[in-house]
């Protein structure tokens, strides 16, 4: 059921106040951290969301799943708008949109079983417990790539690539239908990075997820979207298809991103160079 | 190319003693640098690139390390010389850039101040303001704008692509002839990159600063580079130059490297090929060849270790460890019409 939209963020906004003063804050200015982003992510769709530090990319992802809370604008999930949503309400929705993030050395709690990382998120929900959720959180390990038998180990008897694969278990445990992947891949090295994105690509195709893919690595991006954002400043400054974007860019910004990415080819380096 | 080398490393070994026994973090490295070039040590986590970058510099001397082989700098034998003589040499002939811009400098100090200390450290007779007038000029030379305010600013107060020039700054102070850079860019965003490799570029080709660059980023390698080494659990398994690595590639695990890369000006394949398993323990490391495991290409010979060698007649400093033979390598080697690793029959 692709095509259909499944998150359609509209003109999101978020602002940080700068405050000065002792007794009282005055808000003397704002970073303009997101500034009126508006995108679409379909059903079992990757939408990749490149841009450099700063540009607010993890701050958007951060608004949509409102784990911060959006200046203004509307994010709809499934039709129904989550912008401003609290808590309480959030959790239900919770299962349905999940996140696998950029460490795989911060994000799993050092002192918990990898069984318990995983199964936590079905537990929490009340979708299984006791023996069926041993089960189930086997069944996800391995189809990670992992083994059954690294249930009860700790996160650091893992190496980088493993631990990702724990993150995109968890992710995955309660079967949602939009994953963020913020700079899954960033911290790996290369010959692990390959094996990660591949995996991502074949649960995509196996459990219909949505991805929003969110990287500074404009290669990897292109390679696993089906769309690509460019956002620069707080804005969007380009969307379009992957190649679309990548071959033809349209934004100057882009233009700048693109030609500065290095080609491992020296010939072809040298040419360029030699046209600079 | 000169004759007689700038730096020259044998048969470096560095050991490491550890409560499951010795880890050989280097096992056997060796290679030459001569003024101007730039010599990109490729590898991944745990190949030993960077204990070799900080076995030079002499930061790996501890109670727990094994130090073998030479290291010699301009007649300078730095594994044997003495704390003082090592001082004298560190910043004035060879020195460092890390990979962390932001852990780099004391954030409590001036940036500048930072500097000019290393200058008088070195050269006691220059006065304050000409080690400060020096500073200004390094700024304005990494390409620092408004240098004569900033430096006195703190490092919280510079971004981390004007940090990076900030420590290459520092590092080129005492105008030294080697630098070492151990992945000066990547934490950096690409346009920062781009910036700081034509920064590098001109001090090589202007200076004749020779570098050695260490780096997991084929694409800066490319970039940048004279020649090339591939280390693999501590050895070198390819060297030759930039254009014999990439185009000629010897060893399965530089067609898997290469193999790998995402390029932009291709057509995206289906799948990305990749490299099965992952890098061994080097507590734990198989017999002969490391590189094995992982490899669809093994066969009786590899339990065997290849030693580094010339295997092609037309290119003699093009080593590499494998025993394929090079009419094997360049059909194996071809991955639906480009070089790769192919996939595991498995």
């Amino acid at each position: 059921m692709s095509g259909e939209a499944l998150l359609e963020v509209n003109d999101l906004v978020k602002h940080f106040p700068i405050k000065r003063g002792i007794l009282i804050d005055r808000e003397v200015d704002q970073v303009r951290a997101v500034d009126g982003v508006s995108f679409t992510v379909n059903r079992g769709e990757t939408l990749g969301l490149v841009g450099e530090s700063g540009s607010g990319k993890s701050t958007a992802c951060r608004a949509v799943l409102q784990l911060i809370k959006p200046t203004s604008g509307s994010v709809k999930f499934e039709g129904r708008e989550i912008a401003g949503l609290g808590r309480r309400q959030m959790r239900p929705l919770r299962r349905e949109m999940q996140m696998i993030f950029q460490d795989p050395y911060a994000s799993l709690n050092p002192r918990k079983r990898v069984g318990q990382i995983v199964g936590d998120p079905l537990r929490r929900q009340g979708v299984a417990k006791g023996s069926e959720l041993r089960k189930r959180v086997q069944e996800l390990l391995e189809r990670v790539g992992l083994a059954s038998e690294h249930y009860n180990r700790f996160p650091h008897e893992f190496s980088g690539g493993q631990r990702q694969r724990i993150g995109i278990a968890r992710a995955l445990s309660l079967k949602p239908k939009l994953v963020i992947c913020d700079e899954p891949v960033s911290a790996l090295d290369v010959s692990i990075q390959a094996q990660i994105v591949n995996l991502l690509d074949d649960l995509q195709d196996e459990f219909d997820l949505a991805y929003l893919f969110v990287a500074h690595d404009i290669g990897v991006v292109r390679h696993i979207s089906d769309r690509i954002a460019v956002m620069h400043d707080g804005k969007l400054v380009e969307q379009g298809t992957a190649d679309q974007v990548c071959e033809h860019p349209k934004d100057d910004y882009t233009k700048k991103l693109l030609a500065a990415v290095p080609i491992p080819d020296p010939r072809e380096s040298r040419e360029r160079s030699a046209s600079r | 190319m000169s004759p007689t080398p700038l730096l020259s490393v044998r048969d470096l070994r560095v050991g490491f003693a550890t409560e499951a026994g010795l880890l050989q973090a280097v096992d056997g490295i060796s290679f030459d640098l001569h003024q101007g070039e730039v010599l990109a040590i490729v590898g991944e986590s745990g190949s030993g690139k960077s204990v070799t970058a900080q076995t030079i510099m002499g930061l790996t001397r501890s109670k727990n390390s094994r130090i073998e082989g030479s290291v010699q700098l301009e007649g300078h034998e730095l594994t044997t010389a003495g704390d003082t003589e090592l001082r004298g040499l560190r910043g004035d002939r060879i020195a460092m850039i890390f990979q962390d811009p932001m852990t780099s400098f004391n954030p409590v100090y001036r940036i500048g101040k930072q500097i000019v200390e290393a200058i008088h450290t070195h050269k006691p007779d220059l006065s304050k303001e000409d080690a400060r007038a020096r500073t200004v000029e390094l700024f304005e030379a990494v390409g620092i704008p408004r240098a004569e305010q900033r430096v006195d600013d703190y490092p919280h107060q510079f971004s981390g692509g004007m940090r990076q020039r900030a420590m290459i700054a520092m590092a080129l102070a005492l105008a030294p002839d080697v630098l070492i850079a151990d992945e000066p860019t990547t934490a950096l965003d690409v346009t920062i990159q781009a910036q700081i490799l034509g920064l590098l570029e001109d001090l090589n080709r202007e200076q004749g600063l020779a570098t050695i660059l260490i780096t997991h980023d084929l694409g800066v390698v490319a970039e940048v580079a004279d020649r090339v080494l591939v280390m693999y659990a501590g050895r070198v398994v390819e060297e030759g130059t930039l254009d014999e690595i990439f185009y000629d590639p010897q060893h399965p695990y530089t067609w898997g490297l290469m193999g790998s890369l995402t390029r932009l000006d291709r057509p995206r394949p289906h799948r990305l090929p990749q490299i099965a398993g992952s890098p061994p323990s080097l507590l734990d490391l198989p017999e002969g060849c490391a590189f094995r495991p992982r490899c669809p290409h093994e066969f009786s010979k590899c339990p065997q270790l290849p030693g580094l060698e010339a295997r092609l007649p037309e290119a003699p400093d093009h080593r590499d460890r494998c025993w394929l033979t090079p009419e094997q390598k360049r059909e194996k080697r071809q991955v639906e019409g480009q070089i790769g690793l192919e996939a595991p029959t498995s």
